[in-house]
């Protein structure tokens, strides 16, 4: 049980991968981008959710799944035209899909009329050009009896009967079409009222040797209609000759499905190969194969009339399958004749002969393609963590080599120095290598996004567009996993509070549709997430107003723009004249600020009445490592992250300039950028020195304001591997994280975007909150 | 975990004691991972005058705390027989700077008697009991409370 339960683990994880790469397929074909391989990607999800689904009795799924493949399987094949209506009901239905898969995981329930009511949606859809191009089809088929894979011969049927929706496309890989065939046959058949389908099935001992079970097999059957099964135990040899592990007996089962073919194949799809599997049309059929097996088998039953005949062998199933398979083995019928029973059925046309080519040849356009995503090891998060670590070591321990080489002073020309360059090389591709293993696009968490904001935006009755941006940036594991709650939130909020409805915008000369624009980038070592709107901006006034109103500042406090922006971050603040659904319960942006605080992130807020506003949020890219440049301050070591350094310079005395009482200034080729003391800021010492003796670190922090650091030397640039201080101590203002230098010690890695506040804020304060705490 | 906080008086435990100044201190030995020379820590910014910084402990980082001025005594001067204490204290590992380690002590708890009312705050906050053994007097640390609060200096 617990290994059926993992295995579902895994069947779900494996579920979100196609549920996101069927929406950005879905996204890709919005975009215009509806060429043969987005949408044969986009079935084959949807395909492999279904069997998986089906393979754990996943009911509601899979129903809702198949009605869901049925028009990716019309479209795919140009039954139907694409069309952005379509994209669209594609899209919402992806949503129903998703709420199934969570549901069939325990999270969540799914709105049954929504999933009817889609579904149905997707059958009118599915239905206008199903019905004529089959019905050519199967007039044709048995004339291609003769070719040796049925499925290629009558594809281009298919496409010949259509020939007149779309030449263009038909250019592309016939081979996934194939499939459709079965279906439209299928369908055909339904017209035809030929669903009745004769299958016999001969396991291989090698299938139940794989833990494949025919009671399984015949339950799946079972699902798509009414079956017949009859056992043919002809083969059973005396018991004194039974090999217990061999497999002796047939199948001759009756189902009368509206599913074609293909659905019956893909009930066999786990066991392909592992038995001998024909599959028949027609009732007529049944009793020649049953006629045919019974004589070879048990002379006595095969007198009987087929279909009725034996109750001890015929059974009827339309509960789980459990007698037939324990019947089985126990049925000892002395029958020695040996002849192999699925030797070709007389008057099975061109399916039977071929049945074990047919899904060999079906089989890679559907599942052993493997789509984006598929082709991936999981591994235990746990193992990779350790080899960060491990590498982290080599990393500090190779520098320190490096520096014990130098300070003996070897010939940089010597094997020894040489040497240890290329494992310096060495060291940095393994690291790079390890990293990436745990580095992610920030991918997985954008991907879900636009859902939210169609959802979002129908419910607040606004159209609003989702753009985004870097989805390929690339960023920790551990910090993707944490990214999703705040990003949820800001694009809630743009879209509830920032966006306009669509007559207030038009009323603005704006677009009714609202652009909402979701980006990821790498910024001083950081990840940065913008979402940004072109809504009507933060309303000040009202901001004020509100904060005042609940009390949460004083009426006659004096504010800038900014500080009023940053009001919204307030716990307890709501804009929101009615509480909606979306947002609005005053429990939004303070809660974002404090969880992306406590990641040891920063976000803030600007905005432009009537232009919109952009929330940005920085994190750090933890356990990643990092270039920086050393600097000596104070006789302490630091590093400063090398993204956010502009440039370094020497200045000359007549750059700088005093600004205030305390304040200097440089001036860069025409510029004045403020001058930051680091040891001052940071409390290493109480005076500092000339700026004209130390060396200058021109800097630039999140929100592209500048800022000169002073510190007393450079000693050059280094990659260095990012240590918490929080795991052991806490949080430092001013500082980033610690690393290990390559002489074993600590030193401290600088927050740019800290220090240059902690200088406009002034000196900090001497006494410390927790001593007093403390107490 | 650290604390074998039992009410039975019968139960060995085994403590660490050490010198800071000229007092002697303990904490209880199964807290304590390791006991190393002093080596010189990398200053923290911004934090109380306790935290002597951090060092690299086999690649982490270990924050360093002087427990003399932790518990309100003048900060310790570190000299060559200066140690640290590598503890662990809920689920943080730090170092302890103290003079000197003494000895391995077995007590039982009836040798554990409470705080004396007229200790300073500090004391009554940072020792939770008094052990009296062969005349001297022993003062039990209380580790869970050496640390910040991780909350209170974040937000």
């Amino acid at each position: 049980m617990d290994e059926l339960e993992a295995i579902k683990v895994t069947f779900f994880q494996e579920c979100e991968e196609l549920l996101a790469d069927l929406e950005g397929g879905l996204l890709a074909m919005q975009d215009g981008n509806d060429d043969g391989d987005t949408v044969n990607a986009v079935f084959r999800a949807v395909h492999s959710i279904k069997g998986g689904a089906g393979a754990f009795g996943l009911e509601p799924l899979v129903r809702f799944a198949h009605v869901f493949e049925t028009l990716l399987d019309a479209l795919r094949s140009n039954e139907i035209p694409g069309t952005p209506d379509l994209t669209a009901l594609l899209l919402r239905a992806s949503d129903v899909l998703a709420d199934h898969v969570s549901a069939a995981r325990g999270l969540g329930t799914v709105d049954m009329d929504a999933s009817a009511a889609m579904a149905a949606e997707l059958k009118a859809a599915t239905d206008p050009n199903a019905a004529p191009a089959p019905a050519a089809v199967v007039e044709d088929a048995p004339a291609e009896a003769a070719a040796p894979t049925y499925v290629d011969a009558a594809a281009p049927i298919v496409i010949g009967a259509e020939d007149g929706l779309d030449d263009d496309d038909l250019g592309f890989d016939f081979q996934p079409m194939t499939i459709t065939l079965d279906a439209q046959a299928a369908d055909a058949a339904v017209l035809d009222e030929g669903n009745v389908w004769t299958v016999s099935i001969r396991p291989k001992s090698d299938l139940y040797r794989k833990a494949n079970e025919t009671a399984l097999l015949l339950r799946e059957l079972s699902r798509l209609g009414p079956i017949q099964a009859t056992l043919d135990d002809g083969a059973m040899p005396a018991l004194e000759f039974l090999d217990p592990e061999a497999a002796y007996v047939t199948w001759s089962v009756r189902v009368e499905t509206e599913q074609g073919e293909e659905a019956i194949r893909e009930v066999f799809e786990f066991v392909d190969g592992d038995c001998d599997l024909e599959i028949t049309r027609g009732e007529a059929p049944v009793a020649d194969v049953l006629a045919s097996l019974m004589e070879v088998g048990a002379p006595a039953p095969a007198a009987e009339p087929v279909v009725e005949a034996a109750p001890v062998e015929t059974v009827a199933i339309e509960t789980p399958v459990e007698e037939p398979v324990l019947a089985a083995p126990v049925v000892p019928e002395a029958a020695p004749a040996p002849a192999p029973v699925s030797a070709p059925v007389p008057a099975t046309p061109p399916v039977a002969a071929n049945a074990p080519a047919a899904p060999a040849g079906a089989k890679p356009a559907q599942i052993d393609v493997p789509g984006p995503g598929q082709s991936v090891i999981r591994v235990d998060p746990e193992r990779i963590d350790r080899l960060i670590d491990l590498v982290g070591e080599l990393v500090i321990n190779q520098a320190m080599l490096a520096q014990r080489v130098g300070e003996y002073g070897i010939a940089p020309s010597s094997n020894l120095a040489m040497g240890l360059d290329e494992l310096e090389q060495l060291t940095r591709e393994i690291q790079d290598s390890v990293m990436a293993i745990r580095a992610q696009p920030v991918k997985s968490v954008f991907q879900r996004m636009p859902r939210l904001v169609r959802e979002v935006a129908n419910m607040t009755g606004k159209q609003a567009r989702l753009v985004m941006d870097g989805e390929n940036t690339e960023v920790d594991k551990t910090v993707i996993e944490r990214l999703a709650d705040p990003i949820t939130h800001m694009l809630r909020n743009a879209i509830d509070h920032g966006l306009e409805s669509p007559e207030e915008r038009k009323a603005a000369g704006k677009n009714p549709e609202g652009v909402v624009r979701l980006a990821a980038l790498h910024r001083s070592g950081r990840i940065v997430i913008e979402v940004q709107d072109d809504g009507k901006g933060i309303n000040r006034e009202r901001v004020f107003g509100i904060a005042v109103k609940k009390g949460l500042i004083s009426p006659d406090l004096q504010l800038t723009d900014e500080e009023i922006d940053n009001l919204i971050f307030l716990p307890g603040f709501s804009t929101a004249e009615k509480i909606s659904d979306v947002s609005g319960r005053g429990v939004g942006m303070d809660v974002v600020k404090r969880s992306v605080q406590a990641l040891g992130g920063r976000i803030s807020i600007s905005s432009r009445p009537g232009q919109g506003s952009t929330f940005t949020l920085s994190l750090p890219l933890t356990l990643a490592v990092l270039d920086g440049m050393v600097v000596d301050v104070a006789g302490e070591t630091l590093v400063i992250p090398l993204a956010c350094i502009v440039e370094s310079l020497r200045p000359k005395a007549e750059e700088i300039r005093p600004l205030g009482p305390s304040g200097s200034v440089l001036a860069v080729r025409d510029s004045f950028v403020p001058l930051i003391d680091v040891g001052l800021t940071l409390n290493y010492r109480d005076q500092s020195p000339a700026a004209t003796e130390g060396v200058v670190l021109l800097v630039e922090g999140e929100d592209g304001s500048r800022a000169a650091l002073v510190a007393d030397a450079i000693h050059g640039q280094r990659q260095v591997v990012i240590k918490s201080l929080e795991q052991n101590y806490q949080q430092v203002e001013g500082v980033a994280a610690a690393t290990i230098l390559g002489d074993g010690r600590v030193a401290l890695i600088l927050d740019v975007d800290a220090v240059i506040n902690l200088r406009r804020r002034g000196p900090p304060l001497p006494s410390d909150p927790t001593l007093i705490a403390a107490e | 975990m650290t604390e074998a906080n039992t009410t039975s008086s019968n139960e060995t435990r085994e403590l660490i004691s050490f010198r800071v100044g000229e007092q002697e201190y303990c904490v209880d030995i199964m807290a304590v991972r390791e006991i190393r020379g002093w080596s010189p820590a990398t200053t923290l910014p911004q934090s109380p005058s306790y935290m002597r910084g951090v060092i690299n402990l086999r690649g982490a980082v270990l924050p360093i705390m002087d427990l003399a001025a932790r518990i309100g005594m003048p900060t310790t001067e570190p000299n060559v027989r200066s140690v640290f204490i590598v503890v662990q204290a809920d689920s943080r590992t730090v170092g302890l700077l103290v003079d000197a380690v003494s000895d391995i002590l077995s007590i039982t708890d009836d040798m554990c008697q409470p705080t004396p009312d007229i200790a300073c705050e500090n004391v009554r906050h940072f020792v939770k009991g008094i052990i009296s053994i062969e005349g001297r007097m022993i003062s039990e640390i209380s580790l869970d409370r050496l640390l910040p609060e991780r909350e209170a200096l974040a937000a």
